[in-house]
């Protein structure tokens, strides 16, 4: 298992250089650059500007430069739209922040799924299964862009009861709105994922044996069933990462919250390279991380598997 | 104790009481007005869009302009009807050629306690045409004419090369290189503005954080958090404190207007925007909470007249057709419902100085003008068993998505036209238009100072903002004699006309500010062209 | 696998029951899914949404893209559905019939959903089984390619392809599966791997099967039930998907429309007293992800090979 990891970590670092080399020619390639304004910028004032940033270097000094400066400083550079801020300050800002909101929304949605999948699953095909199954893919096809304004002319508006939005350092009330509505796009998937796995483990001859030997039916769930079941919601995890970070835009965009959502976005919008490198790097690491972790889950779960 | 001793503690006491008595209410009363103020002089307004940045030399957008005008001082100020006052500069002299421009300074100091110098302007306003700081607005110091601005952006001249100097600490002096009679308005811009020498020299980049900006202005920056929000409060050191009210502004960026509107109506804020057409159902439900006022910019259509434009438009009577076409007062009433104006020219209406001339358009009714339109077409070969296709694009955003929409479906329903609409996000866009890669596209033009040249300028042959590429040497020609004429209204109507007549571009309306303020907010600016307000202007009255 | 007497009859009867005309396998799993009855509405109300988006024009007494300027903007509110008028289902912002949008809307959206779900399921299973089936340097490799592609940006990539090859409906869909393939793969992987250590996989194996014909005969059957799952996951995650490009600008152009612009054009004028503009595009879109997901699990029900 230890040289497995360490032979993962180090495949990491060339996958995450490739990354890196095909974002930067990615961004390359995308018409519009960064500095276009609704007026035209004098041609002196552009070469200025193109000077300051380096963008009139050729392409391998640029990326080469680049590298190094995050490699050696962990500097990823000026944000070109932002001209006050550097990527470092950027990401320091609004990462914790979609991290936090990212983080209870997975939460409440895992609780809530993993319960209601379980629940649908024991009492398959009863009013308990379709209730289930029912409120939760109900909660998901409500796109979180209509939810949210849902949310707050419910909360905010007639009752009164939550701010309208912002982070105010990521105090408890500014977390509950955003948290339910982002938590809702993943609710579904996690019950019927769950539901489903748990179907099958529960036809398993192991979990007949166990019922047959007596085992009330909650150890049977809690101690037999779950392990086995929640494999395929492991899988799920990476993807819910990154949807969860691409999520966070509709949730930034109406609660105000600062984080690195709308930043992605926005810097894709004006073509902010250095803050979209910045994020991609950010993502990227963590995205391998997630798997290796979800792999490792996997193998210490499953014990027939063997890489 | 003598009479006068005991008059004079009496008076002091019965003052006291009274002074007292105002205080322990927590109303204090408006100096000038006596409208009893509120206890809580907090003033919080949505904004759309982080600004990429606050630093004077700097800022590029409208809502970066209103925080820093808020933070740091220029030498001049505009009032509430848009005219100059003294700002840090007490009063100026103009030389007799018109090309030198003196300035006396007053005692004004910054907020760390250093006293504000002449050459805190001389060094900000280099350091603003420098090519390091390569600042996207260095263009307006060339607009300003200032001697040498463009050989010291383009790094022919080193910065102290600039026609600005300080010959003592408090008189600055500005050379520009042709008369200009709006050249006191422009110094009311952002970028014009000082800032401290040593603290920049120091802290380089990390100036403009909070606890470590320091400002001339009325306000301090105390809080900033990007995307979120951002905590201006008084700055006591301001050389007019005792005048401002207002003790803390905030401003919450919101990208989605309805949101923000919900939140305005929930009660977290004092002033945000007036969706597209929601209007005339929030004023008659809040009539005293609305307010929609001129604004100076136009929005028009402009069409492509290079080499890869679209061969039909470069007929003259396409154009006209198509722009006689547009029922603006549909666009106006329909669709915006705002408060804003039909436009027949390019040039806004409420601009200083100007009269809009009557542009044969004008005066018929849209019957007509669509009548008159199908003659057109049909003349240029065009109808409904040859209908004409045309792009059209504009940057994404639902109001502009509106107006094209049923500007599309008009060119249809008269005149059988075929329409692509083309939605590009906005750096696309731009990169698009600006390359003369499209056919016809949405744009939008917002006055640099109050003066009809800032719109007619954009439509000269060399103007690098023409992206119709319109060129006609007598409009060039209308443009430079309106320059040096006593009374440029003359070229200015011609121009219009000539606008008129060739189409190069097809005005649709004239920009109005509507937004949603609370009746409670008073001092508003409402007749400032430029919608350029200050806070320190600004009071709230208890309800 | 202990034999019981199911099994061990079933081996009995499948000899005698060589030469007589069995039951296909396919046809088993079609009896099963019939005996599904809330699997059985939703296929038909499925066919019932398609058929609207096929014919319900129609039935429309107005073009989709006609604007009424006198139901714009200010007088949107009076935009309410109604016989007389022939906007069965009111006007939306633009003064323009609803029916006709919803309709065009739907197909629209079908068809994203559809399209972009079998794009990821087809390349998705075979890529994660093939990886999840040869592990060793030849699962990392897959693996990490997946990694890498799944950190990219998939904005940009979008914004990319939409500006270069232009805004169609096409590229919308094969933008959308292209980025959607890799959740598929990892799942398909996950399971090959946990499928892959079943004795009938070491059997094969050992009686010198070619791989594959053991991925394709023996490891994506035994996928699909998961497979199937998550792809009827897939579809309203797409038309979902589709839904925020357009909440972002980036989906289908004017005047076509899905879905998902229409309900987030209708979710924004929400407040303002026109609630028909967001409940009809989303009624149709509640209806057809709800029927996409018993469906799901019918076939889920009715395909896995376990319940035999």
């Amino acid at each position: 298992m230890f040289s497995f990891v360490v032979r993962r970590l180090m495949v990491a670092v060339p996958t995450l250089l490739i990354l890196v080399i095909l974002s930067f020619v990615l961004m390359y390639a995308a018409p519009g650059g960064p500095f276009n304004s609704e007026r035209p910028l004098p041609p002196e004032v552009l070469a200025n500007i193109e000077a300051k940033y380096g963008l009139d270097q050729p392409f391998w000094k640029r990326i080469t430069d680049y590298i190094w400066g995050v490699v050696a400083h962990f500097d990823f550079g000026p944000s070109f739209k932002f001209k006050d801020r550097s990527v470092n300050d950027i990401i320091a800002q609004g990462f914790p922040v979609t991290l936090t909101y990212g983080f209870w929304s997975f939460v409440l949605a895992t609780v809530v799924g993993v319960t209601l999948g379980t629940a649908a699953a024991i009492k398959q095909n009863s009013w308990l299964d379709y209730l289930a199954v029912g409120f939760s893919v109900g909660a998901q096809v409500l796109p979180n862009f209509v939810m949210a304004p849902i949310l707050l002319l419910v909360f905010t508006l007639w009752l009164g009861w939550l701010p309208g939005g912002g982070w105010n350092g990521g105090e408890w009330p500014y977390l509950i709105m955003p948290v339910i509505a982002l938590s809702t796009s993943y609710m579904a998937s996690i019950a019927r994922i769950m539901r489903s796995s748990m179907l099958e483990v529960l036809n398993t001859n192991f979990i007949r044996t166990a019922q047959a030997k007596g085992i009330p039916m909650r150890r049977v769930i809690l101690r037999h069933a779950m392990k086995p079941a929640i494999l395929p919601l492991l899988s799920y995890l990476g993807p819910a990462f990154v949807g969860m970070i691409t999520g966070s835009v509709v949730i930034d965009a109406f609660f105000s919250t600062g984080g690195i959502g709308t930043f992605f976005v926005n810097s894709a919008f004006s073509r902010d390279y250095s803050v979209m490198m910045g994020i991609t790097i950010l993502v990227g690491t963590l995205t391998i991380l997630f798997n290796l972790v979800v792999d490792i889950l996997y193998a210490w779960i499953d014990p027939k598997i063997r890489y | 104790m003598t009479f006068r001793s005991t008059l004079m503690a009496t008076t002091a006491a019965v003052l006291t009481i009274a002074g007292g008595t105002a205080f322990a209410d927590g109303h204090a009363t408006h100096p000038v007005t006596g409208e009893v103020l509120a206890a809580d002089q907090t003033f919080t307004y949505r904004d759309l869009d982080e600004s990429p940045s606050i630093d004077p030399g700097m800022v590029e957008d409208a809502a970066g302009g209103d925080i820093v005008r808020d933070l740091f001082e220029g030498l001049l100020n505009q009032d509430a009807d848009g005219n100059i006052v003294p700002g840090v500069a007490s009063s100026y002299e103009v030389s007799d050629d018109l090309m030198t421009y003196t300035f006396t300074l007053r005692d004004a100091k910054w907020s760390n306690g250093d006293p504000v110098l002449a050459s805190d302007f001389i060094y900000a306003w280099r350091r603003a045409a420098s090519p390091e700081l390569a600042s996207p607005y260095s263009w307006y110091m060339e607009l300003m004419a200032v001697e040498n601005v463009s050989e010291v952006i383009a790094g022919d001249m080193p910065t102290d090369a600039l026609g600005i100097s300080a010959p003592d600490d408090k008189t600055v002096v500005v050379k520009i290189t042709q008369p200009l009679p709006y050249f006191p308005q422009m110094l009311t811009h952002y970028t014009t503005f000082p800032v401290p020498e040593k603290v920049v020299e120091e802290l380089g980049s990390e100036w403009t954080k909070p606890g470590n900006m320091v400002s001339n202005g009325a306000y301090v920056l105390t809080e900033h958090v990007p995307q979120e929000k951002l905590v201006r409060e008084r700055n006591p050191m301001y050389w007019d404190n005792e005048n401002t009210i207002i003790e803390k502004v905030v401003s919450l960026v919101i990208n989605d207007e309805d949101t923000a509107l919900t939140r305005y109506l929930a009660g977290e804020l004092d002033r945000t925007e007036v969706p597209a057409g929601q209007f005339p159902a929030l004023q008659a439900e809040y009539p005293e909470d609305v307010m929609s006022v001129p604004y100076a910019c136009s929005y028009y259509y402009t069409i492509n007249l290079s080499d890869t434009a679209n061969p039909a438009l470069l007929d003259v009577n396409v154009r006209q057709a198509l722009s006689l076409a547009v029922d603006r007062d549909i666009i106006v009433h329909n669709v915006l419902a705002g408060g804003q104006k039909p436009a027949y020219t390019f040039t806004h209406w409420a601009t200083a100085g100007f009269e809009t001339p009557e542009t044969p358009m004008v005066s018929m009714t849209q019957a007509e003008r669509n009548a008159k339109a199908v003659e057109l077409m049909e003349a240029a070969g065009y109808g409904s068993d040859n209908p004409l296709s045309l792009d059209l694009i504009y940057n994404s955003s639902s109001a502009h998505e509106s107006v094209a929409v049923a500007i599309s479906q008009m060119w249809k329903q008269t005149l059988g036209v075929e329409t692509t609409l083309g939605n590009e996000e906005w750096q696309v866009f731009l990169e698009t238009r600006g390359n003369q890669d499209y056919q016809v596209a949405r744009a939008g033009w917002c006055a640099d100072y109050n003066e009809a040249s800032t719109f007619l300028d954009l439509m000269q042959s060399e103007s690098g903002y023409n992206d119709a590429k319109y060129a006609n040497a007598e409009y060039d020609a209308l443009m430079a004699e309106a320059k040096t004429s006593d009374n440029p209204q003359a070229a200015y109507t011609a121009a219009e006309q000539l606008i008129a007549q060739d189409v190069p571009i097809i005005p649709i309306y004239h920009y109005a500010a509507d937004k949603m303020l609370r009746h409670n907010v008073k001092g508003w600016p409402y007749n400032n062209f430029q919608q350029n307000w200050y806070a320190r202007d600004l009071y709230i009255v208890a309800d | 696998m202990f034999p019981n007497r199911t099994t061990v009859e079933d081996i009995e009867n499948a000899a005698a029951l060589a030469e007589v005309q069995g039951r296909s396998l396919w046809a088993s799993a079609r009896a099963r899914f019939m005996r599904n009855k809330a699997a059985v509405v939703s296929l038909i109300v499925l066919i019932l949404v398609a058929a609207f988006a096929l014919f319900g024009g129609f039935f429309a007494q107005w073009e989709r893209d006609f604007v009424d300027f006198s139901l714009m903007g200010r007088n949107a509110h009076l935009g309410v559905p109604s016989f007389e008028t022939g906007h069965y289902f009111g006007t939306d912002n633009s003064g323009r019939d609803l029916f006709a949008r919803t309709v065009q809307g739907t197909g629209i959206s079908l068809m994203v959903g559809i399209v972009g779900a079998m794009v990821a399921v087809l390349v998705g299973t075979l890529y994660g089984a093939t990886a999840g089936y040869f592990g060793g340097r030849v699962d990392g490799i897959m693996m990490r390619i997946v990694d890498v592609l799944m950190s990219i940006p998939f904005m940009f990539v979008l914004i990319l392809m939409l500006v270069i090859f232009g805004r169609s409906i096409l590229m919308l869909f094969i933008g959308i599966g292209l980025i959607s393939w890799l959740d598929m793969a990892r799942i398909a992987r996950g399971q090959t791997l946990t499928i892959k250590n079943k004795e009938f996989v070491e059997v094969a194996v050992a009686t010198g099967v070619h791989p594959l014909r053991i991925i394709l005969r023996h490891i994506i059957p035994n996928l699909l039930g998961i497979v199937v799952v998550y792809a009827t996951l897939l579809v309203p995650n797409m038309i979902i998907f589709e839904s925020f490009i357009s909440f972002l600008g980036l989906g289908v152009q004017e005047p076509n429309t899905s879905l998902g612009a229409l309900i987030s054009e209708g979710a924004g004028t929400m407040q303002y007293g026109t609630l028909w503009q967001l409940l009809f595009p989303l009624f149709f879109f509640v209806l057809t992800i709800f029927a996409f997901f018993f469906v799901g699990d019918g076939l889920r029900d009715a395909l896995d090979p376990k319940d035999r």
